[in-house]
């Protein structure tokens, strides 16, 4: 019941709306994208180079004779998981581990919150291009690369709100009815500082679909013959004055993806609590 | 049933301190009493009288900061809690000893359905899911007078009233049958007849089950309403104790006698100013060398400036800390004559 509540604030919201419309739409494209696009991504026609859009080839081709809007939709796949990666491994690391510095305190939290501080004290971009350097080069572990450097913000969050949560009257109440410091993270503490996370993880979402294609266009994401956004923009940049095409439409890709996530965020953010003044 | 025979728990020398850059401050400096099976003690005191800390020390769970004398023994059923090492404790907490708070609007989380948090100390002592304590947590709803149980189980705290959830709060301390309830300021976040109601099912509970409750509070509307005995605390010391009749008919201690007196009367209100006791409660870092009250107390002599009074009996099971406690009393003969 008070889902709904959220969902008709969301629905009232409307470019958080559309934005969520889109996110589904994008990921149900990248779910099925193999069976939806009109040619194979990867085939080659040498007779066909750098068209223009036109009624065959809707984003026209690129230097191979590949068409242009098989490989977009196909980079999408890469996108979605990207995003997907990027937020379960903080999720599923970072918030445990900054519930439990916020909640136990002393020296646990000391180490913990002094690790994320070294972490954070690196650029994103060149800690991700660091830990892909170090695993090898492939999407899945640019993936990675950027879980890790998502997982710190997450720890911070989820340790402030912590620190709240803990002094309620009812952690205390917990407490005194003989629950364990286990018991009342997981059952008193998480539920109630799930909504900032869940918000958090709406921006992150769109932030990873970023810096995943910066590392696939500095070569350190996904190698082809996968296709992402970012190794596409990067082959064609080279190009950019041959067949401006080529660079357009991945490009806006990225952007309405990055945009739809930020949206989507701001929306939920104020349909969760709507207290708070839109920015 | 009553009767103090058989302690049901006993604190002796309780001494608690915090080391502060300052100074030491002892929150609570030795204090010695016990409740026995079924009774109903009333602790009394304002503000930063030591009456949470005490209760806190009894469960286990003031801040590490506290730090406790060697000799300090919290006695319950035997076992001194203060030496216990934490697995045990947790087994005693919400089973034997439970605790229900001031506010009941934040006690429970917000988050979680009612019957879900009435069951959780179950669960956690007898290890049963909560489809198996559902049917006692439909019988302890009807024990605290919540109407139509059954349905009331997957209500929300923001559903119901103030009064609701203090009833909700008493429930939950109830859960495990638990031999001893400390009830901290369970009314004053409430409106007065609703703390009336709230009262009335503490009392009823109490009859059914036999539990000793020690109730904390400044309200002696509450201790006059509950309480078989009374002990008043001032600045971290007990400095009366005796059963609920002769206290307030008889006060021994200048502190208690002040306290009685600033109580609103109906009759006469709008002829005189409220009583006040003067001055203010001393700094816990500067207490005075003598009796803690002898800054405020109007029969305070050279005596009560230098050396503390100790606890003492002074009647049929009364004690208090006063150097003028025959002066008092021949006041009060004064008054009656």
């Amino acid at each position: 019941m008070q889902f709904r509540l959220m969902f008709q604030r969301l629905f009232n919201e409307k470019l958080a709306f559309v934005s969520m419309i889109f996110l589904l739409l994008l990921l149900f494209l990248s779910l099925f994208a193999s069976w939806i696009v009109p040619f194979d991504p990867n085939k080659q026609d040498l007779t066909k180079v750098m068209l223009p859009p036109d009624g065959t080839y809707w984003f026209g081709t690129d230097e191979l004779g590949r068409d242009v809007f098989s490989r977009v939709l196909m980079g999408a796949q890469a996108a979605i998981q990207a995003g997907v990666v990027a937020i379960l491994i903080p999720l599923f690391v970072g918030v445990p581990l900054g519930i439990i510095s916020g909640y136990l305190g002393g020296i646990i939290d000391d180490i913990f919150m002094r690790i994320v501080d070294a972490i954070l004290s690196f650029p994103a971009i060149l800690l991700a291009l660091g830990i892909t350097g170090a695993l090898g080069v492939s999407l899945w572990n640019a993936m990675i690369a950027i879980g890790i450097i998502f997982t710190p913000q997450f720890a911070r969050l989820a340790r402030g709100q912590t620190l709240q949560v803990r002094r309620e009257p009812y952690v205390e109440a917990a407490k005194i009815s003989g629950a364990g410091p286990l018991w009342i993270m997981m059952k008193h503490i998480l539920p109630n500082i799930l909504s900032p996370i869940i918000v958090q993880a709406s921006f992150s979402f769109s932030l990873a679909i970023l810096v995943e294609a910066s590392l696939s266009f500095l070569g350190m994401g996904a190698q082809s013959p996968q296709v992402s956004w970012g190794g596409m923009l990067h082959q064609a940049y080279s190009m950019i004055f041959v067949n401006p095409y080529m660079m357009l439409f991945p490009g806006l890709a990225i952007l309405i993806s990055v945009l739809a996530g930020n949206f989507f965020g701001d929306g939920l953010r104020v349909a969760i609590d709507p207290k708070m003044k839109r920015s | 049933m009553r009767g103090p025979n058989e302690p049901v728990l006993e604190v002796k020398n309780l001494c608690s301190y915090i080391p502060t850059s300052r100074g030491v401050i002892k929150p609570v400096n030795n204090i010695s009493f016990s409740i026995g099976a079924g009774e109903i003690v009333a602790l009394v005191g304002e503000s930063g009288s030591g009456k949470s800390v005490t209760a806190l020390s009894i469960m286990g769970l003031n801040s590490p900061s506290i730090k406790y004398e060697k000799d300090s023994v919290i006695s319950f059923k035997g076992e001194n809690l203060l030496k216990m090492k934490k697995r045990q404790m947790k087994k005693i907490r919400g089973n034997e000893i439970s605790m229900i708070f001031q506010d009941p609007m934040s006690s429970l989380n917000p988050l979680h359905p009612i019957g879900k948090q009435i069951a959780e100390p179950i669960q956690l002592h007898q290890g049963v899911s909560y489809q198996k304590a559902k049917e006692i947590v439909v019988n302890l709803l009807a024990k605290v007078g919540i109407p139509d149980p059954e349905n009331r189980l997957n209500d929300y705290p923001h559903q119901l009233s103030g009064g609701m959830r203090q009833r909700i709060m008493i429930a939950m301390a109830l859960a495990c049958n638990p031999s001893l309830l400390i009830a901290d300021e369970p009314t004053t976040a409430l409106d007065v007849t609703i703390q009336a109601q709230i009262l009335n099912v503490m009392r009823d509970l109490q009859k059914d089950t036999g539990i000793s409750i020690l109730i904390i509070t400044h309200d002696l509307g509450v201790v006059a309403e509950m309480a078989d005995r009374v002990l008043v605390m001032y600045c971290g010391e007990i400095v009366e104790e005796g059963d609920v009749y002769s206290l307030f008919k008889n006060p021994q201690h200048p502190y208690t006698k002040g306290l009685l007196a600033s109580v609103p009367k109906l009759r006469g209100a709008s002829e005189k100013l409220l009583h006040t006791i003067p001055g203010a409660v001393p700094n816990p870092l500067e207490l005075p060398k003598g009796c803690n009250f002898s800054g405020r107390c109007s029969y305070a002599t050279e005596k009560c400036l230098t050396e503390a009074p100790n606890l003492v009996e002074t009647g049929k099971d009364r004690r208090a800390a006063c150097w003028h406690i025959v002066d008092l009393q021949t006041e009060e003969v004064t008054v009656h004559a």
